[in-house]
């Protein structure tokens, strides 16, 4: 099968390029990039001028439910979305009911992977035993059943010799941890930041303290445990601060941010309108502009959509008792190339912080359109506008504060392993 | 947005959720028809027709045999039918959510509902999602708002000191978990009071106190300074059990209400309480059955001023467009 | 046309006659506020009256409370504590489509069970909408569409005839 993008302007930030020319792809792999290779005679020729052509996304904190919380999605449904979203790869946190904590329910997931035709869906297997904070999940066997990282999702590890030992232990098995930070004492079931807007209206409050400081103990036990360590879904600017600090003291660590604590604070949040409710919670403005500037100066390298998709009565009900998170897979793009246009990122870091560099965290070799890789391939107009709605939306999550306001950019193509998975 | 919520098309109160976003003109004009409404308690006839044939439910998430009291009297004494739910919370007893709750009330044609919640927001949930022609009344949500505590509170200080724009106000005790304490700080600013200062230990003061609009002070000696109005909070007795505090005795030792220390306040300084007392905790006996405090009167104006937020945001009810 | 000495001089001419009429029997003066409360005081003067005028605020009685909504300006009714078996006299200044007295007959009831009431009132005009009648009047009227009648007081009192500017 011999396929030929025509046109686009190909923007690879792994390899450097930024012209418009064509994409050669055959057997479900990237042939060539720009040059043409002898004898080439495509199958299939894809219009993409006026179009970027890109690596397909790489989402390293998604929940595609399903299993035993098939009534807020299914995988199914996401892959759809993830699809029309440009995204080829999905990190599975391992919250799902059940954990990700046997080599049975890494299984299970390669076979819904495969019924719902999405292949490159990789677990991130439990830290501990259902996440419990307690015993260490078997780690080895989720490794070699396919798990490509061991991770706490948003539980947070009360005991400290715990997490030592755990980090120690996949470090032997060199595993990566993906690891959100969060003080479960001082977070104390808050719902939103410790600031002027949740004084004001009464919620229960979590302080920046409890994602720093536990970003700070496991930072030192990343240095005593040898532990590889990417850091999840950062909230505020300490915490970019500490990042800063340990990689600069020569720690070999990541971390990554939330597309929407990219845009959002608290400021924008309607009073008690549940969309807003995720966790960490939206911060102060300082925060969001520290998190930018974060990603500019590369202390942050990567962007994560932590798509969570909700049922509808996950949502309907006082503030503090409605479930955190949003359906985040298709306003990735769209948002993205808003930072790009206000200024805070170049095109070709947003799309490196989609694509090569959650590729590197991973150790993976995707995230690029290097001859020889698998051809997933992202090709989006960015000029496109349209608009959040039930006509357009593809997740079955529509817990989103973006609904009904219009986007621009959009995904045309979406390629995985050299196979159109979307269309527009 | 909080107040077009509340507003209905022509900009009257339809729903009462919250002091914030209503003008200083509405909050008046609350308090001048609850004067009206005042005036009857003393008369032979303690009703008026104003709400007869309408339903009024008190849907009470947390239990408070007080402020549904004297939420049951002012409906009864505008002549509405009232119904009274009271709906344990307990996390083994999840039952119905809200929304079912709400539902189930609206399909017997209820045209009201006044609700506690224990958390902050449930009112204006139940505002945004109820049929169009029920009129909600916040009786207090999680740490939110109590609206109503702090008008009749209004009501009370307009009584003895008209002109709130040379008043200094002192709200004491933990504020940090106080709806009543988050809603007279809104009203007291919206209707112009000079100053309002926050007198608590730093573990009761929430996150960003000032930008709520207050001056703040650790030390009861030095913040009762120049007070004209000494608004004393209730401490509940879990906050000794969460490190919040350290005991009931430290704490009355240092923000304890006595006659000494009212002395430091004006002469004619006023003592204000939204109940119920723990005397020896907060105030001591001598200061809240003494001259100075309006304790009492508060509790007989509460019927007048929910009476007048009820029939005011009850009008219009019924009309077409 | 409407002069105020003569309209007045002719209530308190049918109020003399009707009190002997129907025989009250130390009759309850009750105005109605506000232009009510004024011609009461003028009678309540004429005809020597000892107790004191009753005041009464209809405001939370009207019909229209779902059209108009609560007004904030109302004083309390004043009326004595002991209705029960009394002769009323009941005073308005105009008495137009009757749910005002509707509304005061309403708001008596609810304070006790009279004797009677007979209702004065200084103006009867026509567009009655509700089954009641004046019982003395001091003058009877008939209006245009498009005119409206009132009195200001209490000092003087006067009677003005307006036209109401057409509602585009």
């Amino acid at each position: 099968m011999m396929l030929r993008i025509d046109q686009g302007r190909i923007i690879d930030p792994a390899n450097n390029i930024d012209r418009i020319g064509s994409v050669y792809i055959a057997d479900g792999k990237i042939v060539s990039v720009t040059d043409e290779p002898v004898g080439f005679k495509p199958d299939t020729v894809i219009d993409a001028e006026n179009q970027i052509v890109c690596p397909g996304f790489i989402d390293l904190s998604t929940r595609l439910r399903d299993m035993g919380h098939s009534r807020k999605a299914t995988f199914k449904s996401e892959v759809l979305a993830a699809a029309a979203a440009g995204i080829t790869t999905l990190c599975l946190q391992p919250d799902t009911v059940p954990v990700i904590d046997t080599p049975a329910v890494v299984e299970l997931i390669k076979e819904l992977a495969e019924k719902a035709d999405y292949p490159q869906i990789y677990a991130v297997g439990g830290l501990t035993q259902k996440l419990e904070g307690a015993e260490l999940s078997s780690m080895l066997s989720l490794k070699q059943a396919g798990c490509i990282a061991v991770g706490n999702a948003n539980q947070p590890v009360k005991n400290l010799l715990i997490l030592r030992r755990a980090m120690e232990y996949a470090a032997s098995h060199d595993l990566l941890l993906m690891f959100r930070p969060n003080d479960f004492w001082l977070s104390n079931n808050g719902c939103a930041h410790e600031g002027a807007v949740a004084t004001r209206y009464g919620l229960p409050s979590t302080p920046e303290a409890a994602e720093t400081i536990a970003l700070a103990q496991c930072l030192e036990l990343a240095e005593l445990t040898g532990c590889r360590v990417h850091f999840g879904q950062l909230s505020c600017k300490r915490s970019v601060i500490k990042i800063h600090q340990a990689k600069k003291y020569g720690l070999k660590v990541s971390a990554d941010v939330a597309i929407h604590q990219l845009h959002l604070t608290e400021n924008d949040m309607t009073p008690f309108d549940s969309a807003y409710h995720v966790l960490p919670p939206l911060r102060t403005e300082a925060d969001k502009q520290y998190l930018r500037k974060g990603l500019a100066g590369s202390t942050l390298n990567s962007i994560c959509s932590d798509h969570q998709p909700h049922d509808l009565d996950a949502k309907l009900g006082a503030f503090p008792e409605t479930e955190p998170g949003m359906s985040s897979l298709e306003t990735l793009l769209p948002l993205m190339l808003k930072l790009v246009t206000q200024h805070a990122i170049t095109l070709e870091q947003g799309i490196a912080c989609l694509s090569a560099n959650p590729a590197r965290v991973l150790r993976l070799n995707s995230g690029a359109l290097t001859p020889g890789f698998s051809a997933d391939v992202c090709i989006f107009d960015p000029e496109l506008d349209w608009q959040v709605n039930a006509e357009n939306w593809k997740s079955q999550g529509v817990n989103t504060p973006f609904w009904g306001q219009t986007l621009k950019g959009r995904v045309t193509h979406t390629l995985q392993a050299g196979k159109v998975i979307h269309r527009l | 947005m909080t107040d077009n919520l509340q507003l209905n098309a022509e900009g009257k109160l339809k729903h009462f959720l919250t002091i914030e976003g209503l003008s200083k003109s509405l909050l008046t004009e609350i308090l001048d028809t609850a004067e009206s409404f005042a005036g009857m308690s003393e008369h032979q006839v303690k009703k008026v027709p104003l709400l007869r044939g309408k339903t009024i439910v008190n849907l009470f998430f947390e239990n408070s045999t007080r402020t549904r009291t004297t939420f049951e009297l002012a409906a009864t004494r505008l002549s509405a039918d009232v119904i009274n739910m009271n709906i344990a919370t307990s996390a083994t007893s999840k039952g119905e959510s809200l929304l079912d709750t709400i539902r189930n009330l609206e399909a017997m044609f209820v045209d009201m509902f006044v609700v506690r919640h224990a958390l902050s927001g449930a009112a204006h949930f139940i505002a945004q999602q109820t049929a169009p022609h029920i009129s909600v009344i916040n009786a207090g949500d999680g740490q939110h708002a109590h609206p109503t505590q702090a008008m009749l509170d209004m009501f009370t200080i307009r009584q003895i000191k008209p002109d709130f724009s040379s008043l200094r106000v002192a709200i004491i005790g933990d504020i940090l978990h106080s709806r009543v304490a988050r809603s007279e700080i809104q009203a007291l600013n919206t209707l112009g009071a000079a100053e309002v200062r926050v007198i608590a230990p730093k573990t009761l003061l929430p996150a960003h106190v000032e930008s709520l609009g207050v001056t703040v002070s650790h030390n009861l000696t030095e913040g009762l300074k120049d007070i004209d109005v000494v608004m004393m909070l209730r401490l509940q007795k879990e906050r000794m059990t969460s490190a919040l505090l350290p005991s009931e005795s430290e704490y009355f030792k240092c923000f304890g209400l006595t006659e000494e220390k009212l002395k430091i306040a004006k002469p004619d300084a006023i003592v204000m309480h939204p109940g119920p007392i723990n005397r020896g905790v907060e105030i001591d006996s001598k200061v809240a059955d003494g001259p100075q405090s309006v304790i009492l009167k508060q509790v007989s104006n509460g019927i007048a001023v929910r009476m007048a937020v009820m029939a005011m945001a009850m009008q219009k009810q019924g009309v077409t467009a | 046309m409407l002069k105020i000495p003569e309209l007045l001089n002719n209530l308190e001419a049918e109020l003399k006659r009707i009190i002997d009429e129907r025989q009250l029997v130390n009759p309850l003066m009750i105005g109605i506020r506000t232009g009510g409360v004024w011609i009461a005081e003028q009678m309540h003067r004429r005809l020597n009256i000892g107790e004191p005028l009753g005041l009464l605020d209809i405001s939370f009685y009207r019909d229209d409370f779902s059209q108009i909504g609560v007004n904030p300006n109302v004083k309390p009714s004043q009326l004595p504590p002991h209705i029960e078996g009394r002769d009323i006299i009941l005073i308005d200044d105009v008495f137009y489509t009757g749910r005002t007295i509707r509304a005061a007959m309403n708001e008596i009831f609810d304070y006790g069970r009279p004797n009677q009431i007979v209702l004065a009132v200084l103006i009867e005009r026509d567009g009655r909408q509700i089954p009641l009648n004046p019982d003395c009047v001091g003058a009877r009227i008939t209006l245009n569409a498009d005119q409206r009648i009132k009195l200001t007081g209490p000092e003087p009192l006067a009677v003005h005839l307006e036209t109401i500017e057409a509602v585009a």
